[in-house]
C-alpha cells in the first residue's frame, strides 16, 4: 500500500467520525448523507492536492494505482485487477440507476426556510412603543398562544412541539429570529403556514393563521415579548 | 393557435416532405426557418390591438435567448475591461522597472483585446436588437428614463475605440522616450474610458433592481436620480474587481494552454512566467472580491428586505452554496498553483515548506467546509426526522453569515500567506532586524487570525446591525491591516536578502497548466451563477416595484434549468475566448512557420482587428 495507506485510513476515519462520532456529541444529530458526501469530497480533494504537490509524492501516490491497473507481472493481483475493472463500472451503473430510477420514497427535502415576505410587509415597523409594560403584555400573550409549541423558554420545546416535523422554531438560537426584521415575524405570525408564498410550497408549517384570532397590536406585542424573552434583537438598519 | 405555432407547424410539415431527398435541402430549409422565426413572432403580436409589449421566439424562448446573449456580452465585457487594467499595469512595471518581458506581456494581451473588443461590441449590438425586439415596452420605459446616458454611452464608446486603436497600433511607434510616456498615458485613458463604459450601463441594470424614480425634473435630472440608485456603486466596485479577476485568470489560462503545447525551453519559460503573473493578478483581485460582494448584498438587503431574503434566505439561497463551492475551488486552485511553484520552480524548497503547505491546506479545507455547510440541509424525510427538521442542531450554526464571513476572511489570509511564502522561498535573510521583523509578522498574523475568529463567534451574540456594520467591517479591516503590514515588511526584508536558489521558469508540471485553466473556468461559472442570482432577485418585475413582468416568462426558472443555461454560457464563452486567442495568434504562428523576416510586414495583418503589428525590437 505504501503512500496509499494513509489516505485510505484518513478517508475511512473521516467517514466513521461523521457517521458515528459527530452524531453522538451531546446536542447533535445524525448528519444527512448529502453533508457526509460533501465533507468526504473535501477530504478527498485535500488528499489529491497534497499528494501531488511534488513529483515524488505524486509518484508514490499514483504509482501503486497505475501499476495495479496497467503494470505487467503483477502476479496474483491480476485477478483483482479484472475484478476491479468489472465491478467498478457496475458500481457506477448501479449508483446512476439508483439515483435516477423512479422510487416510492418521498423526495429529498430542499425546503426554503425563509421565503421572502410579500412586498406589503417589508416596510413595516413595530407601531407599539417598546415599554416594559408592552413587553410584559407581549410575553403574556406569548405564554397563552405561542408557548405550547415554541416553549416557555422560547427554545422551541413546548409540550406540543414533539408532534411537529419540522420542529417549531427555537427563538433562542441566534440563527433564527435574530436574523430577521420584526416585519418578517409579523407576516409569519399573521398569515401562518397557509400564507407562505408559492416558493415556500409544499409548505411545511403548522403555524396557525393568527390574524383570525388576534388583533395586529397583540401580534406586535408578542414579537416584542419573543425577542426580549429569547434575549435576541431584531435585524435593523439603524 | 398563434402565428408562431402555425409557422413552426409549416416548417415541420416542410421538413417531413423533404425527408430523404438530401440533407442539404433539409439544412437549407431549417436555416431559412430559423431566420424567419423572429419575424413570425413579430407578426403574431402585431395582429393584436394596442402597442406591442412582448415578442417571443419559438423553442428557445425570448427570455432564454436574451439571458444567454446578455451573459455572453457581460463576460466578454468583463474580459475587455479587465485585460486593459492588467496590460496597463504590466506596461507601467516595464516602463518604470525596465523589465521588457512585462512590456511584451502587455502587448501580447493588448493584441487579444482588439479582436475581443469587436466581439464584445457585436454581442452588445445583438443584445440591444433582441431587447428592442422582445421587450419593447420595457425598452421604451428605460429609454425614457435614461435617454441622456444613452448619448453619453455612445460618446464614451467612440472615445474608447479611438484610444484603443491608438494604444495598440501605436505600441511599437511609441516605445521610447517621451513617446513611451504618451503611450502609457493612452493606456491610462483607455482604462479611464473603460471604467465609465462599465458604470454607465451598470446604472441601467441596477436601476431595474433598485429603482429611484422621480416624476418631476428635466430628462437629465431624472436620469441622474435613476443612475444614482442604492446598488449602483456596490455593483460598480464589485464588477471592477471581478473584471480584474476574470482578466487575470483568463490570461493565466491562456498561458496554461500555451505552456502545455509549446516545445522550446524559451517558450516554456515565457508561458510559465505568464501563468504566474495571470494567477497573481487573479488572486489579488480575488482577495478583495468577497468584501465587495458583502457590501453589495448588504445594500440589497437594506434596500428591500424581500429582495434580500429571496437572495440569501429564500429560493436563491442555494446558489450561494454553489458559489461557496466554486470560490472554494478557486482558492484551492490558486494556492495549489503557488505551492507547485514553490516545489518546482525553487528546487529544494519542498522539504522546507511541505509542512506549512499541509497546515495551510487543512486550514483552507476546514474553512471551506464551514462555508459550504448550508443552514438548511438537503435531507431525505427519514434524515430530516432524525435531525428534527432540515436544520442540523449542531452544524446548522455554521450556516449563517457570521460563520461565512469569518472563514472567507481566514481563507484570504491563508492565500495571502501562501503568496508570501512563495515570495520568500529560495532567499535567505541578511538584515540585522530580520529576526525581529519575522517575529512581528508572525505575531500580526496570529493575532489577526484570533481576532477574526473571536469577532466571528461574538457575532452570534450581538444584534444583526452590530455584526453587519461593525464586526464584519472590523474583520475586513484586520485582514487589510495584515496585508498592508506584512507586504512592505517582507519587501524590505527581501531587499537585503541573499538568493540561495534561483527561480527556474519552465519547470512546472502539466497539472499546473490544468490548474490555471480550472481557475478560469471557475471564475466564468461564478460570474454566470451570480449574474443569474442578481437578475432573478427581481423575481416577476422588470423594474422592481415599478414595472411588472407580464410576459409568459414572469417566473423564476428552477435552479436545475438555470444551471443548464449557466453551463452553456460558460462553455460557449470559453469557445469564444479560444477562438479570439486563435485568431489573434494566427499571424504569429504563420510567421514562425514560414520564417518570414521581421521587418518585411511593417504593419502586421491589416484585415483583422487584432492582427499583430510587427515587433521591431
Amino acid at each position: 500500500m505504501g503512500a496509499l495507506g494513509k489516505p485510505i485510513i484518513l478517508m475511512v476515519g473521516m467517514y466513521l467520525f461523521l457517521k458515528f462520532v459527530l452524531p453522538n456529541i451531546p446536542g447533535s444529530a445524525p448528519l444527512p448523507s448529502s453533508l457526509i458526501f460533501l465533507y468526504l469530497l473535501l477530504t478527498a480533494s485535500g488528499i489529491v492536492i497534497y499528494e501531488t504537490l511534488s513529483g515524488e509524492s505524486k509518484d508514490a501516490f499514483w504509482g501503486p494505482m497505475q501499476r495495479f491497473l496497467t503494470g505487467e507481472n503483477v502476479g496474483g493481483l491480476q485477478a483483482l485487477r479484472y475484478g476491479v475493472l468489472i465491478l467498478f463500472p457496475l458500481l457506477v451503473g448501479w449508483q446512476t440507476y439508483g439515483s435516477t430510477a423512479v422510487s416510492d420514497l418521498p423526495p429529498t427535502e430542499s425546503r426554503t426556510v425563509h421565503p421572502a415576505p410579500p412586498g406589503e410587509y417589508t416596510g413595516l415597523s413595530n407601531p407599539v412603543p417598546k415599554t416594559p409594560d408592552n413587553i410584559m403584555q407581549g410575553k403574556g400573550f406569548y405564554a397563552a398562544f405561542c408557548s405550547p409549541c415554541h416553549g416557555g423558554n422560547f427554545d422551541g420545546k413546548g409540550p406540543a412541539a414533539r408532534g411537529f416535523i419540522p420542529a417549531p422554531a427555537n427563538f433562542a438560537d441566534p440563527t433564527t429570529i435574530a436574523m430577521l426584521q420584526e416585519s418578517y415575524l409579523f407576516w409569519r405570525i399573521k398569515k401562518g403556514g397557509v400564507g407562505l408564498p408559492i416558493e415556500g410550497t409544499p409548505w411545511k408549517s403548522a403555524m396557525p393563521r393568527w390574524e383570525v384570532e388576534l388583533p395586529d397590536e397583540w401580534i406586535w406585542k408578542i414579537i416584542m415579548g419573543e425577542y426580549d424573552g429569547a434575549h435576541q434583537s431584531p435585524r435593523t438598519w439603524e | 393557435m398563434s402565428a408562431i405555432q402555425q409557422g413552426v407547424g409549416t416548417i415541420q410539415r416542410a421538413f417531413l416532405a423533404v425527408r430523404g431527398r438530401g440533407g442539404w435541402l433539409v439544412g437549407l430549409l431549417l436555416a431559412v426557418g430559423w431566420v424567419m422565426l423572429p419575424s413570425m413572432g413579430l407578426a403574431a403580436e402585431g395582429s393584436t390591438s394596442g402597442p406591442t409589449e412582448y415578442r417571443d421566439i419559438p423553442y428557445i424562448g425570448s427570455r432564454n435567448l436574451v439571458w444567454i446573449v446578455a451573459q455572453l456580452h457581460l463576460l466578454l465585457a468583463g474580459f475587455v475591461l479587465g485585460v486593459p487594467i492588467f496590460a496597463w499595469l504590466c506596461e507601467v512595471i516595464a516602463w518604470r522597472g525596465g523589465e521588457q518581458r512585462y512590456d511584451k506581456l502587455a502587448k501580447e494581451f493588448t493584441k487579444l483585446l482588439t479582436s475581443a473588443y469587436a466581439t464584445t461590441a457585436l454581442f452588445g449590438g445583438i443584445l440591444l436588437f433582441l431587447l428592442v425586439a422582445f421587450y419593447p415596452k420595457l425598452m421604451n420605459y428605460l429609454t425614457d428614463v435614461f435617454f441622456p446616458s444613452f448619448l453619453l454611452y455612445c460618446l464614451l464608446f467612440l472615445l474608447e475605440t479611438a484610444t484603443l486603436y491608438l494604444y495598440w497600433y501605436g505600441w511599437d511607434a511609441m516605445q521610447h522616450g517621451r513617446k513611451k510616456s504618451l503611450h502609457v498615458f493612452l493606456g491610462f485613458l483607455l482604462n479611464f474610458f473603460a471604467l465609465f463604459i462599465m458604470i454607465v450601463p451598470n446604472a441601467w441594470a441596477t436601476f431595474q433592481s433598485s429603482p429611484v424614480v422621480i416624476a418631476e425634473g428635466s430628462a437629465l435630472e431624472r436620469a441622474w436620480a435613476a443612475t444614482w440608485n442604492p446598488t449602483w456603486w456596490p455593483i460598480n466596485i464589485h464588477r471592477l474587481i471581478a473584471n480584474v479577476v476574470l482578466g487575470g485568470y483568463i490570461c493565466g489560462a491562456y498561458a496554461g494552454v500555451r505552456y502545455l503545447s509549446v516545445k522550446s525551453p524559451e517558450d516554456r519559460e515565457h508561458y510559465d512566467w505568464m501563468g504566474y503573473v495571470g494567477n497573481f493578478i487573479g488572486v489579488f483581485g480575488l482577495l478583495a472580491l468577497p468584501f465587495a460582494g458583502y457590501w453589495l448584498m448588504r445594500e440589497i438587503y437594506q434596500y428591500n428586505q424581500q429582495m434580500g431574503i429571496t437572495l440569501m434566505g429564500g429560493f436563491l439561497s442555494w446558489l450561494f452554496i454553489i458559489q461557496a463551492m466554486l470560490i472554494g475551488v478557486l482558492f484551492l486552485g490558486s494556492n495549489y498553483y503557488f505551492w507547485l511553484g514553490i516545489t518546482y520552480r525553487i528546487p529544494g524548497s519542498e522539504a522546507k515548506y511541505r509542512r506549512a503547505m499541509l497546515m495551510m491546506l487543512v486550514s483552507l479545507l476546514l474553512c471551506l467546509a464551514v462555508w459550504m455547510t448550508p443552514h438548511s440541509l438537503v435531507a431525505s424525510i427519514e434524515e430530516a426526522q432524525k435531525m428534527g427538521g432540515a436544520h442540523h442542531p449542531l452544524l446548522g450554526v455554521l450556516g449563517v453569515m457570521s460563520a461565512k464571513m469569518t472563514v472567507s476572511n481566514l481563507m484570504i489570509l491563508i492565500t495571502f500567506m501562501s503568496f508570501v511564502m512563495y515570495w520568500r522561498a529560495g532567499k535567505q535573510d541578511t538584515a540585522g532586524w530580520a529576526k525581529l521583523g519575522k517575529a512581528v509578522m508572525g505575531a500580526v498574523l496570529v493575532l489577526a487570525s484570533i481576532a477574526v475568529i473571536v469577532l466571528g463567534i461574538w457575532g452570534y451574540f450581538v444584534p444583526a446591525i452590530v455584526r453587519i456594520n461593525y464586526f464584519s467591517t472590523s474583520q475586513v479591516a484586520i485582514v487589510g491591516f495584515v496585508i498592508l503590514t506584512i507586504t512592505p515588511l517582507t519587501a524590505l526584508l527581501l531587499k537585503s536578502s541573499k538568493t540561495t536558489t534561483e527561480m527556474v521558469w519552465g519547470s512546472m508540471p502539466p497539472r499546473a497548466g490544468y490548474a490555471l485553466v480550472l481557475n478560469a473556468v471557475m471564475v466564468i461559472l461564478l460570474m454566470t451563477l451570480m449574474g443569474y442570482a442578481r437578475s432573478s432577485s427581481r423575481v416577476h418585475w422588470h423594474v422592481y416595484g415599478v414595472m411588472r413582468d407580464t410576459s409568459p416568462y414572469a417566473y423564476s426558472p428552477a435552479l436545475g434549468s438555470a444551471s443548464l443555461i449557466m453551463a452553456f454560457c460558460t462553455f460557449f464563452f470559453c469557445i469564444l475566448v479560444a477562438f479570439i486567442f486563435w485568431v489573434a495568434t494566427m499571424g504569429d504562428k504563420y510567421k514562425t512557420a514560414s520564417g518570414a523576416g521581421k521587418g518585411e510586414l511593417p504593419h502586421g495583418i491589416p484585415a483583422m482587428a487584432g492582427g499583430a503589428p510587427e515587433e521591431r525590437h
